[in-house]
């Protein structure tokens, strides 16, 4: 099968039975994505597809024949990181790191939503044009990213000094 | 025997005592304290870290396994034939060809570390029900998966004991509790209890809880001849090392354990069955082998956290002052492990009490053997402890805040030695200021908004200082003046590397760039577990010595046309990338100077950290104050936690932006003890009912409020570099905090974790 | 997992051509077939991918909507007109899974999900839904989330979808395509209680493909959906409440619609408390006696005697808050 990873056209010839995460982490040498249940309840293995977030391991990767699929191996540019990947360092958005590539992924796929106008559980006005990135819009927002360590409000803080959530301060 | 030396030491002064009285810093100064981002950070948000999962070796196969599905008796048949034809198949293992293996060694009283002490796949005999009774090893995770469905196993079951209820009746109180006596008795406390004109005696109970770090158990596996090496994710590198080595007959060095990133440990990542058994198959089959366990395997296969039941009684007098304190209970266990959930152990030194009588028993059961998860004991009994101090200053009508610290002893209470370093009523202050804890109305259910109830908690924090002895670093600084510092340490998110690089950098008076911390090898210096909240302040230790025995190695290579010439280790400084005369800078050589005049290109040194015999002459304990505001809902009782805070005394704080993600992570997990964390463990046939994190709750973001965190950053001066450790102290106490913040909340007192909306209805 | 032959549909056609087959599963964003695959509780031979298959949505002549099965729940819930329109659908999709399953999931998976049950999800469990006939852990087990109404002694198992909900309380449609031709199901039709046949979940026969569903003019009236769970976020429902309520100038109830998730095999129309609710004052007694007379014939298991409580109480808040605002 073909597809585009991280800008990059690559083909590969896989069991039927294998999800866009194996292809990922077994096949193309993209172990980044991380596998934490299996199950699409952790949100380890979140990649962006067309710039969607879903859970790449519910995904049989035959059904991605053709799309394009950022991972977070394709976050940055180049040497640079990217200005979320920097936040959580500075944020300590982490501390094993294993949840930390879908926690990623999965905040740029959320801003891109909020772009979009896409609501939430804790909108307030659904039928609202414009959505600000509230902290609970945020936290609701990345529920379905665990992180086992408790690095939630470094993830938050990290995530709201990129897009520019209003959020309460908090000492370090 | 701790005690006896307990007592001997006490009127030993420190001078004569190893470890007592740790070096401090003499020169340079900068890093350590200092909020520094943690150094593999880019190598984390890059997905560049390499955990044991993501290495690739040539001609590996994938492995899957078949559990058991009933907790005792024995294999009656087991048919393979389907399975070794699947496609792709090169071995079905079970105890007919696995090859002849010792039992592992135990953690605690075996001499090793393994979860459990029984014989992995060595004959048809079902220890627990979800035991790997077969694994499969094919070309591809999708062939082995589906090759190990079609295993067909028929049981002849034996009757098994997987009632707690029952198990409970037959509890027996064991020779110790982790080297401690299973019951300290002072006094006559059921007697003073039954005088005391205030008093609770009251029944708390709390659930088995699985660590659930998000990284799968995971291991890749390779012999080279009689040489095994192990890329594995664990806490534990040299014990599994060694354990490793007791099961195949080789010796400990012939085992390599690699593992420079584990992702999340909590106690979970230690030596359970499924390193043995892919070190077994790929043994049998040639080829190196891949095991990664699934979430429902890790259930299965890797202990977690046991349920426990304990009683907690306090009798005070009329001013609030303990006449006696009462904590007891009893904790499931197997015959195979020794893992007894220490929750008597904060009752043994927060609080000074006219009489005391702790005593702990087990109950033995047909199960999976239960291990260490984050502040073990301590994480579960002080729910207990602090629940039912709150019950008391209700009962007191006195602030809870203040009856502990009526209670607050001068010495500790039980063993009498004298504490290291103890502000918990400082933090209890600081952290009470700084919450708003004058804003709490006593008088439960009266503060409200809309349909949720709000209530505040408090609860007192605790964990021991702890330093294991045997490890040891070496540091290696080469002719550009670059050190290396080296000991088989683990990072799986503390912060290691980081905080052990700012020490290394001050000790030897370097920038922190021009050191580098070499780790998660076994081949390494032995290292210090990631375990007891222990590795940091014992691998400082053994830094310390480490540098000692360089710089003693430097001024003798120095020579007599160096400005250092004739100085002593007790003379000098590190400095500006090299050494000083202490008081005249003046004396200074640089580190790569001095190597180049002795023609060195490098020069090494290797020491063991002395024995931690602080840890017996003093009482050492991590303390602080947890406060917690909650609401909850009238209508459906839900729970939401809307502020938490943590007040720290642990003494000197390395890397405030690292600590305060280790405090808060502590807490997150006991928030989650405290609401949601409950592993359902099946009690008609010993099988964990919700091995998975949609069924398992964790908490998610939206639990989740911003974590204020604080400490006292005051230095213990007996811990190394004055620091205690903090990984395990954050998740004590929160269970309490949480649940007396419900209580005034709601005026329901919910005994049973974890507090869910059905108990609030 | 099994293994399995895959087939990408481009139409309708397409699909039935290749699912009609005893051994097929249609496939849509596979955040539920593809795990119960992993498990091996679902074995299908064939896998007939319609994700692209029917995928917008469009107004309908009846100043409806007709929900092409292939769109993804996003993509429901952010489309403007479902927003404005149908606010307790956008809401109740909202309330489930996470955003990245959101991002999957289409709205044909959606309604044939699976029921929950920790005793369906183990092999080593009896289970007649699973293996008929073979008995029930659950009803002596661990029960917490199982249903209290419309249960059988064969299974006690609850419906877990959101969607579901809010579609039962709207009297959506179901247009299902097979062999046969076409043919549009009522929503209370589609689920079915246990009975004493577990297995069968729904009332889509093998081989029918799901290809819309349609949502009726919205009914007059403020609507909610109040999802209660045991975490903040990404947990199912232990009930959930999908109501509109309509009340007039004079207090009286006009009209009244009220689902139920959590409690039941099947998404449950609380039909009883509309009924006593038409033309009633619109007041707390009411919703209350309302609320106690849809429960009155719950039947508590071991561990979820909670949830009829729960239910009732949470009926009777959305209902109160919702002839509230109307005020």
């Amino acid at each position: 099968m073909d597809l585009t990873v991280n800008g990059k056209p690559v083909s590969a010839e896989v069991d039927i039975r294998t999800s866009l995460l194996d292809l990922l982490r077994e096949h193309l040498d993209l172990p980044g994505t991380k596998k934490g249940c299996n199950q699409g309840a952790c949100g380890a293995c979140t990649v962006l597809v067309d710039g969607v977030r879903i859970n790449s391991c519910l995904a049989l990767a035959v059904q991605y024949q053709g799309r394009s699929i950022t991972t977070v191996e394709g976050l940055a540019d180049g040497d640079t990181l990217h200005p979320l990947q920097a936040a959580f360092i500075e944020h300590d958005g982490f501390q094993c790191g294993y949840c930390t590539p879908g926690q990623l992924c999965s905040a740029v796929g959320m801003a891109d939503e909020l772009a979009r106008g896409v609501p939430s559980y804790v909108t307030d006005v659904l039928a609202a044009d414009t959505l600000s990135l509230t902290h609970d819009e945020l936290r609701e927002r990345m529920s379905g990213n665990l992180c086992r360590c408790g690095a939630h409000n470094g993830i938050v803080a990290a995530i709201a000094a990129t897009y520019g959530a209003d959020r309460p301060a908090v000492s370090a | 025997m701790m005690e006896f030396a307990r007592t001997a030491l006490r009127y030993v002064p420190d001078a004569l005592l190893p470890g007592t009285r740790p070096k401090p810093v003499r020169g340079q100064h900068g890093h350590v304290g200092e909020p520094v981002s943690r150094i593999d950070g880019a190598l984390k948000v890059g997905g560049a870290a390499r955990f044991a999962a993501e290495v690739k070796l040539d001609g590996m196969l994938y492995a899957a396994l078949v559990h058991s599905t009933i907790a005792k008796g024995r294999i009656a048949s087991i048919e393979t034939a389907a399975a070794e034809q699947a496609p792709g198949v090169a071995l079905v293992m079970t105890h007919r060809n696995a090859p002849r293996m010792k039992a592992p060694k135990g953690m605690m009283d075996g001499g090793g570390v393994a979860g459990s002490s029984l014989p992995v796949m060595q004959d048809a005999t079902v220890h627990w029900n979800g035991e790997a009774v077969a694994l499969v090893l094919a070309e591809t995770q999708e062939q082995a998966d589906h090759a190990a469905a079609l295993v067909r196993v028929a049981y002849d079951p034996a009757p098994a004991l997987t009632d707690f209820s029952v198990a409970r009746g037959k509890a027996k109180r064991p020779d110790s509790v982790l080297m401690e006596p299973a019951a300290v008795t002072i006094g006559d406390a059921e007697k003073a209890l039954a005088k005391a004109p205030h008093r609770v005696d009251r029944r708390y109970t709390t659930p088995r809880h699985n660590h659930n770090a998000i990284e799968l158990h995971a291991a890749t596996v390779a012999w080279d001849g009689d040489t095994l090496i192990l890329h594995d994710a664990t806490q534990m590198l040299n014990g599994t090392a060694g354990t490793m080595a007791g099961v195949f007959g080789i010796q400990p060095e012939q085992v390599r354990v690699l593992s420079p990133f584990v992702g999340g440990g909590f106690g979970g990542k230690g030596l359970w069955t499924h390193q043995i058994l892919a070190a077994a198959a790929a043994r049998l089959a040639g080829r190196p082998v891949r095991i990664m366990l699934s979430r429902e395997g890790v259930y299965r296969l890797v202990g977690g956290r046991t349920l426990t039941e304990q009683r907690v009684a306090i009798g005070a007098d009329a001013e609030g002052r303990f006449t006696a304190l009462i904590h007891e209970g009893v904790a499931a266990m197997t015959a195979h492990n020794n893992c007894p959930e220490q929750f008597t152990f904060p009752a043994r030194h927060l609080y000074a009490a006219g009489s005391f009588r702790l005593e702990q028993t087990i109950a033995e059961m047909d199960m999976l053997a239960n291990t260490f998860m984050r502040a073990p004991g301590e994480s579960v009994g002080t729910f207990a402890l602090e629940c039912a101090i709150d019950e008391l200053a209700e009962t007191m009508a006195v602030d809870p805040i203040e009856l502990r610290r009526r209670n607050e002893p001068e010495r500790d209470p039980t063993s009498g030695n004298a504490f290291s370093s103890r502000h918990l009523t400082k933090a209890f202050d600081d952290g009470a200021a700084r919450f708003g804890w004058d804003r709490r109305d006593p008088v439960p259910g009266r503060r409200r908004e809309g349909e949720w109830r709000i209530g505040m908690g408090v609860a007192t924090a605790t964990y021991p200082y702890l330093r294991m002895p045997g490890n040891a670093a070496r540091i290696r600084i080469d002719a550009h003046g670059h050190a290396t510092v080296s000991t088989a340490g683990h990072e799986m998110g503390m912060g290691t590397a980081t905080v052990q690089a700012q020490h290394a950098a001050d000790r030897l008076g370097l920038p922190l760039d021009s050191v580098t911390f070499e780790y998660g090898d076994s081949a390494l210096p032995a290292g210090a577990m990631a375990g007891g909240s222990q590795q940091t302040v014992a691998t400082l230790a053994a830094v310390t010595a480490a540098a000692e025995a360089l710089i003693k190695e430097l001024l003798r290579i120095a020579g007599n046309d160096s400005p250092l010439a004739g100085l002593r280790l007790a003379d000098v400084v590190a400095v500006d990338g090299g050494l000083a005369q202490a008081g005249d800078p003046t004396r200074h050589e640089r580190y790569a100077s001095i190597l180049a005049r002795a023609g060195r290109d490098a020069v090494e040194a290797e020491a063991k950290a002395p024995l931690p015999l602080e840890m017996l002459k003093y009482s050492m304990h991590s303390t602080g104050a947890q406060f917690a505001e909650v609401a909850v809902s009238d209508v459906t009782g839900e729970v939401r936690v809307r502020r938490l805070l943590g007040s720290f005394d642990c003494g000197r704080i390395l890397n405030p932006k690292a600590a305060a993600s280790q405090f808060r992570g502590g807490i997150i997990m006991g928030l989650g003890l405290a609401l949601t964390e409950e592993t359902l463990f099946d009690a008609r046939t010993g099988r964990v009912m919700n091995p998975s994190l949609a069924e398992y709750h964790v908490p998610v973001h939206m639990d989740v409020p911003e974590i204020d965190v604080i400490w006292t950053d005051l230095p213990d001066p007996h811990a190394p570099m004055g620091a205690r450790g903090i990984g395990e102290i954050g998740i004590t106490g929160v269970g309490a905090a949480i649940a007396n913040a419900v209580y005034n909340a709601t005026g329901t007192r919910v005994r049973d974790l974890p507090i869910t909306l059905d108990k609030l209805l | 997992m099994t293994p399995f032959t895959y087939f990408r549909a481009d139409d309708t056609a397409g699909a039935l051509r290749t699912g009609a087959g005893a051994d097929a599963r249609y496939l849509g964003g596979g955040t539920n077939l593809v795990d119960l695959m992993r498990e091996g509780i679902e074995r299908p031979r064939t896998l007939v991918d319609v994700t692209a298959v029917s995928t917008e949505i469009e107004d309908d002549a009846d100043g409806g909507l007709v929900i092409g099965a292939g769109v993804t729940n996003t993509a429901l819930a952010s489309d403007r007109r479902v927003r404005t329109r149908y606010p307790l659908v956008a809401r109740a999709i909202l309330a489930g899974a996470s955003a990245q399953i959101r991002n999957m999931a289409t709205v044909g998976g959606n309604l044939l999900q699976r029921t929950r049950c920790t005793y369906f999800y183990d092999e080593a469990a009896a289970c007649n839904k699973r293996v008929p006939g073979s008995g029930c852990d659950a009803r002596e087990g661990f029960n917490r989330i199982h249903a209290i109404l419309g249960a059988s002694s064969a299974c006690v198992a609850t419906h877990p979808s959101d969607l579901c909900i809010a579609l039962a309380a709207l009297d959506a449609e179901v247009t299902v395509v097979g062999p046969d031709g076409e043919r549009r199901i009522a929503f209370a039709d589609l689920h079915l209680l246990p009975g004493e046949t577990p297995e069968r979940e729904t009332s889509v026969r093998q081989g029918e493909l799901i290809v819309a569903v349609h949502l009726p003019a919205p009914p007059v009236g403020r609507s909610a959906y109040r999802k209660v769970r045991d975490r903040a976020s990404y947990a199912f429902a232990l009930v959930s409440v999908a109501a509109v309520l309509d009340v007039g100038e004079d207090r009286v109830v006009r009209d009244v619609r009220l689902a139920l998730g959590g409690v039941a095999h099947k998404p449950w129309r609380a039909t009883r408390a509309e009924a006593m609710l038409r033309g009633r004052f619109a007041d707390e007694a009411a919703f209350a006696a309302a609320a106690a007379a849809e429960l009155a014939d719950a039947a508590p298991l071991r561990d979820n005697g909670f949830k009829i409580e729960l239910a009732r109480r949470t009926i009777a808040a959305v209902l109160y808050e919702l002839a509230g605002e109307a005020a």
